[in-house]
């Protein structure tokens, strides 16, 4: 198979766009689409800085040298998990990455504070994305605010709201729907914009991408995204796309240009209170994650030091 | 031919396969779910292989949210 665009032979095939590339066309052609998609969606301005959450990924790690070498204003920023090994390669991962492109990476650990996703589990004994994404949304936002950033950019790329919009739909979940959007203005002064700009792009594309443009990624992935129900809906995805290919493409972007506006949120309205905790915007005397960290401290008290929670 | 699944880590010998979609399908995977490596270059699915090979598919699915 040749380059779409030159003779050399082709490298990735993009069955949804029905195109094959060689590896420096394909470079050229991903970071061209991704600036496309931000600038169509008015994602970023250029005089914006941007927030970059990273987690040492291909998706993330993709996101931020698209964003850094198209001359956006960056600053990384990586919550450390504190998921055993997982983690330690994942921050080592994107330590390494952003120095070898003198990036700026700014780094908060859950665990310093006893925080860390199997602690809160073991704790609250709830499920440990539930607790995961309380905290990721919680410090994305302050970092945001403490680093004077005024977007937040995450690396969701298409199979990943391919298969949030199918959840969402098989279940018509209308609030979750009128707000899966890949531009999320501020509800409140103290939060920013929040923009997915690979969401338009698969996994497959961010992943070539990151392999042809050399960068180091934790392949491995979360020991507990095993089992998750996303993966379900990805395989039922992947297997629509092979008989049809575009199917996933067209099922989000669709949804984007003509359903998402047929939704409309009942709890649009800005938090009217401030955490007691931390000073961010909350809905109760605590923010979410705050309440988190109470519950996760005073299980610990109400647990005797040696006794196991079963 | 040596094939290397990762991040699972597993090694497998096919005996034959003339093309990736071959390999792929006697693997039962899904094209479009992994990269499909040999030395440092990616392999579209028509490209042949050869028995001396050696080839990583790497998943590119991730999971959580
Ligand atoms: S899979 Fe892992 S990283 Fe993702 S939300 Fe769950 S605990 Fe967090
Ligand atoms: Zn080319
Ligand atoms: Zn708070």
């Amino acid at each position: 198979m040749k380059c779409k665009n030159c003779p050399k032979p082709a490298e990735v095939k993009i069955r949804a766009h029905n195109s094959a590339f060689c590896r420096r066309c394909y470079l050229v052609f991903f970071r061209r689409r991704v600036v496309r998609i931000i600038d169509k969606a008015s994602m970023v301005d250029r005089d914006d800085r941007i927030l970059v959450a990273v987690s040492g990924g291909k998706d993330s790690l993709a996101l931020w040298e698209v964003l850094a070498s198209e001359g956006y204003e960056t600053v990384g920023f990586h919550l450390a998990l504190g998921i055993g090994a997982y983690s330690g390669r994942s921050f080592e991962q994107t330590r390494a990455f952003a120095d070898a492109r003198g990036l700026r990476l700014e780094v908060h650990s859950l665990s310093d504070d006893g925080l860390g996703v199997p602690d809160m589990m073991q704790a609250t004994r709830r499920p440990p994305c539930a607790a995961c994404g309380t905290a990721k949304r919680h410090y994305f936002d302050s970092a945001a605010l403490e680093y004077s950033c005024n977007v937040i950019a995450t690396g969701h790329n298409l199979d990943d709201e391919a298969a949030r919009l199918l959840g969402n739909v098989l279940r018509w979940q209308t609030d979750h729907l009128a707000r899966q959007h890949p531009v999320l203005q501020p509800t409140h002064e103290k939060f920013v914009r929040k923009v997915k700009p690979l969401y338009l792009t698969s996994e497959f594309e961010t992943a070539a991408f990151a392999f042809l443009a050399g960068i180091e990624y934790v392949v491995q992935e979360c020991p507990n995204a095993a089992g998750a129900t996303q993966l379900t809906y990805k395989g039922l995805l992947d297997q629509l796309e092979t008989t049809s290919p575009g199917a996933k493409l067209a099922f989000v972007n669709e949804f984007v240009t003509r359903g998402s506006a047929g939704f409309v949120s009942k709890e649009r309205e800005t938090a009217p209170k401030t955490c007691g905790g931390c000073g961010m915007p909350s809905f109760g005397d605590l923010c979410s994650f705050c309440s988190l960290r109470a519950e996760v401290t005073r299980k610990r008290r109400d647990t005797p030091a040696g006794a196991t929670s079963l | 031919m040596k094939i290397l699944l990762t991040p699972q880590g597993r090694e497998v010998e096919i005996a034959r396969a003339k093309r990736v979609t071959d390999l792929l399908q006697q693997l039962s995977i899904t094209p479009g779910t992994v990269l499909v490596i040999r030395g440092d270059h990616l392999l579209t699915d028509d490209a042949r292989l050869c028995a001396s090979d050696e080839i990583e598919l790497r998943s590119v699915v991730s999971g959580g949210s």
